[in-house]
């Protein structure tokens, strides 16, 4: 069980910064997800809190202790990587006993210990199978079991699931939450898979070119993203981006793209300049009357909803809409959107411009 | 212009079945989606086409004719692979006009010219042309890659799994692409994938493959709606359809072992009770995961409803699957 606290966290590599200054809070028993594109500094970041790199400045604080300058295996934690490595000579049981043996347990605890876990993992016929005849699924069970049986303060898994095909990792993505349920360990998480994020995660931070983009639950971060990368990298297809010239006040409930009133959160700051109107794709509507128009280009079917491809004057932006209603390429359509869920960002700095939608998030983002 | 017609098509290779009977029309024009996981017959039912391998039985015809003695290159098709293969000493240019410089083809250099800077219109590389291939990114390489397949006008396009080393949002973007493409060329295409996305999106038809045997031939919309079995329902649709014994509910017709219920057929509010073991929000929709009777079900709701991990929801199906004990639906 612990609390993680990261405080101004920075790590560079000579002259290049792979992570500037991060902040957040993990709270116990959280299942916690840095996201964010290869790149961003989400595996260094884990890394320091794992204690496999020395922050440059900064503090990582685990259970109320300040860890930031502990050698790894001072502070109780299990790490699962991408690669699992399992002991190839070794069977199943003595590769999750490792550990345990390792730290010169008695044989009456380390055999308790694993067949708790193997029970946990639903592992327990295949103890005394060799590692080598495991498909890659079971294979990464006993990597979990590895990490499990410590019992350590919490887990730091780093992309557990990049290597397996897709619906295999779907499968395993539920068996680690339901594990994650179950002991109830603070477990940090990176990937950048943003459908991973959302399924498995309490919270996310999505990281950027080393810099926190955002923190906060999974549907603050998709209903009020704090900047234009959030907005992008969140939901398939991502939200819309219609680009526009204007003057707003603080207040307004509308804002003018292409001679069109277009309806917005009312606005906290007033705002001169380049802006975007973000908008999610369920949030658009095809609708005969209105008078935003634009003309479709493509429809795809996915069972109860299609993802409607539209040509404006703001650019091409995409629709999510019931699969039994009519959009045939090529036709003329009018366009309305649901303006309480609009996100304004500034152009030029990318990020949202406060709102009643927003306010509470961005706060304290 | 191609219609392509597989008649009792099998092929083994050895104790292996990997093509049982298959017989299926492919009409002009159509845009059809093998679908099945690994190992299900689709590449080799592409390879049979293209003529890189024999039918043990049945017979192939395009346009009318059997091609079974025909050449792959007496067959005229053009197919794309999973992993691109450019010529990396050469231009995008050079190796979408590679195909078109064959001796057997003496194809003008004018109209090379021309070839060329059409599909790299239609790809959106045009800007790229003069790059060397190696300076490409992987979406980029892929879309030269189907670009060497269109420069020429085969009868037939042969597409097995192009989208399938690319990132999420490279293959939405290409998903549409191909489909216009398809659109504005016309022409017959016969693609092979295991991503039910793909085959719902882009294909007119979609051939659901089940260990060599054509299970199931229709639209998308026929397919999702009404599949011919559990095995054919569960292909298509994220979350899963759920199978659940058929009695669960009551209300079952007799002799049927199993009722699928697809995530969003299922009604809240009245009906039998479930728990509700973990609720995940995806931003769009919120999935709830529910336990009834021992059985997981997953279903859709609100991306705002309030529920949480612990509470107990009615729940009633609508457009409710039957199925008998071999998996086939009743009517």
């Amino acid at each position: 069980m612990a609390e993680i606290v990261i405080r101004n966290l920075r790590k560079e590599y000579g002259s290049f910064t792979a992570v500037q200054s991060s902040s957040f809070k993990i709270e116990d028993g959280e299942f916690f997800m840095l996201l964010g594109p290869s790149g961003c500094g989400k595996t260094t970041t884990l890394r320091m809190i794992a204690g496999l790199e020395i922050p440059t400045s900064g503090e990582v604080w685990i259970d109320g202790e300040e860890v930031g300058r502990k050698p790894a295996s001072q502070r109780d934690i299990a790490f699962v990587f991408q690669m699992f490595a399992l002991y190839p000579h070794m069977n199943v049981r003595r590769n999750i006993a490792y550990p345990l043996v390792s730290e010169g347990r008695p044989r009456a605890e380390v055999k308790r210990r694993v067949a708790e876990v193997a029970r946990i993992l639903g592992i327990e016929e295949m103890l005394d199978r060799p590692v080598g005849g495991l498909s890659g699924g079971d294979r990464q069970r006993v990597a979990l079991g590895r990490a499990i049986v410590r019992n350590p303060k919490c887990f730091l898994m780093d992309e557990p699931l990049g290597a397996l095909d897709a619906e295999f990792r779907e499968h395993m993505a539920e068996e680690l939450r339901a594990l994650h349920d179950r002991m109830g360990a603070t477990t940090v998480y990176v990937t950048h898979d943003q459908l991973e994020a959302m399924q498995m995660g309490d919270k996310i931070v999505v990281m950027n070119h080393g810099v926190v983009e955002q923190f906060g639950t999974p549907q603050d971060i998709y209903d009020k993203p704090a900047t234009m990368f959030v907005a992008d990298f969140i939901g398939a297809p991502p939200m819309n981006f219609l680009r526009f010239h204007g003057a707003v006040e603080a207040g307004a409930t509308e804002v003018h793209l292409h001679h069109h009133a277009l309806p917005v959160p009312a606005l906290r700051v007033p705002f001169d300049g380049d802006m975007v109107y973000g908008v999610r794709p369920e949030h658009v509507h095809l609708s005969d009357g209105a008078g935003y128009r634009a003309e479709v280009l493509a429809a795809e079917y996915l069972g109860t909803t299609q993802i409607v491809t539209l040509a404006t004057a703001n650019g091409e932006i995409k629709a999510r809409i019931p699969s039994d209603q009519r959009a045939r390429p090529g036709e003329s359509v009018g366009l309305t959107f649901d303006g309480a869920t609009v996100t304004l960002f500034d152009r030029q700095s990318g990020r949202a411009l406060r709102s009643d939608l927003n306010e509470g998030v961005l706060s304290h983002g | 212009m191609a219609e392509v017609v597989l008649r009792g098509v099998s092929k083994r290779y050895g104790a292996t079945v990997a093509l049982d009977e298959v017989t299926m029309t492919v009409a002009d024009g159509a845009f059809v989606v093998l679908l099945g996981p690994t190992g299900a017959g689709k590449t080799t039912t592409l390879r049979l086409i293209a003529g890189l391998e024999a039918p043990d039985a049945g017979d192939i015809a395009i346009d009318g004719r059997s091609v079974l003695r025909d050449t792959p290159a007496e067959r005229d098709v053009a197919m794309v692979f999973q992993q691109y293969s450019l010529y990396p000493h050469l231009s995008v240019r050079d190796n979408l006009a590679f195909p078109l410089r064959s001796p057997a083809l003496r194809t003008p250099e004018a109209e090379i010219a021309r070839k060329v800077a059409e599909v790299a219109e239609v790809l959106h590389i045009s800007h790229k042309l003069d790059n060397k291939a190696t300076a490409l990114s992987g979406g980029e390489m892929q879309r030269v890659s189907i670009g060497r397949a269109l420069v020429r006008t085969p009868r037939l396009y042969l597409m097995d799994e192009p989208l399938s080393s690319l990132d999420a949002k490279l293959r939405a973007d290409l998903r549409v692409e191909l489909t216009r493409i398809h659109a504005s060329l016309g022409r017959t295409l016969l693609y092979v994938t295991h991503d039910q996305i793909e085959a719902m999106t882009m294909a007119t038809e979609i051939g659901v493959l089940d260990q060599g045997r054509l299970v199931q031939f229709g639209t998308p919309r026929e397919i999702y709606e009404s599949p011919v079995s559990l095995y054919v329902a569960a292909r298509l649709g994220q979350p899963r359809i759920n199978a659940l014994p058929a009695g669960i509910f009551g209300g079952a017709p007799s002799g049927a072992k199993t009722v699928g219920l697809r995530p969003e057929h299922i009604r809240l509010g009245e009906g039998r009770a479930a728990e509700v073991v973990r609720v995940e929000r995806l931003g769009d929709q919120t999935r709830l995961h529910l336990r009834l009777d021992g059985h997981d079900i997953v279903t859709l709701t609100d991306p705002h409803a309030a529920y949480q991990a612990g509470d107990r929801l009615a729940l009633t199906p609508r457009n409710a699957l039957y199925f008998d004990a071999a998996g086939n639906r009743m009517s």
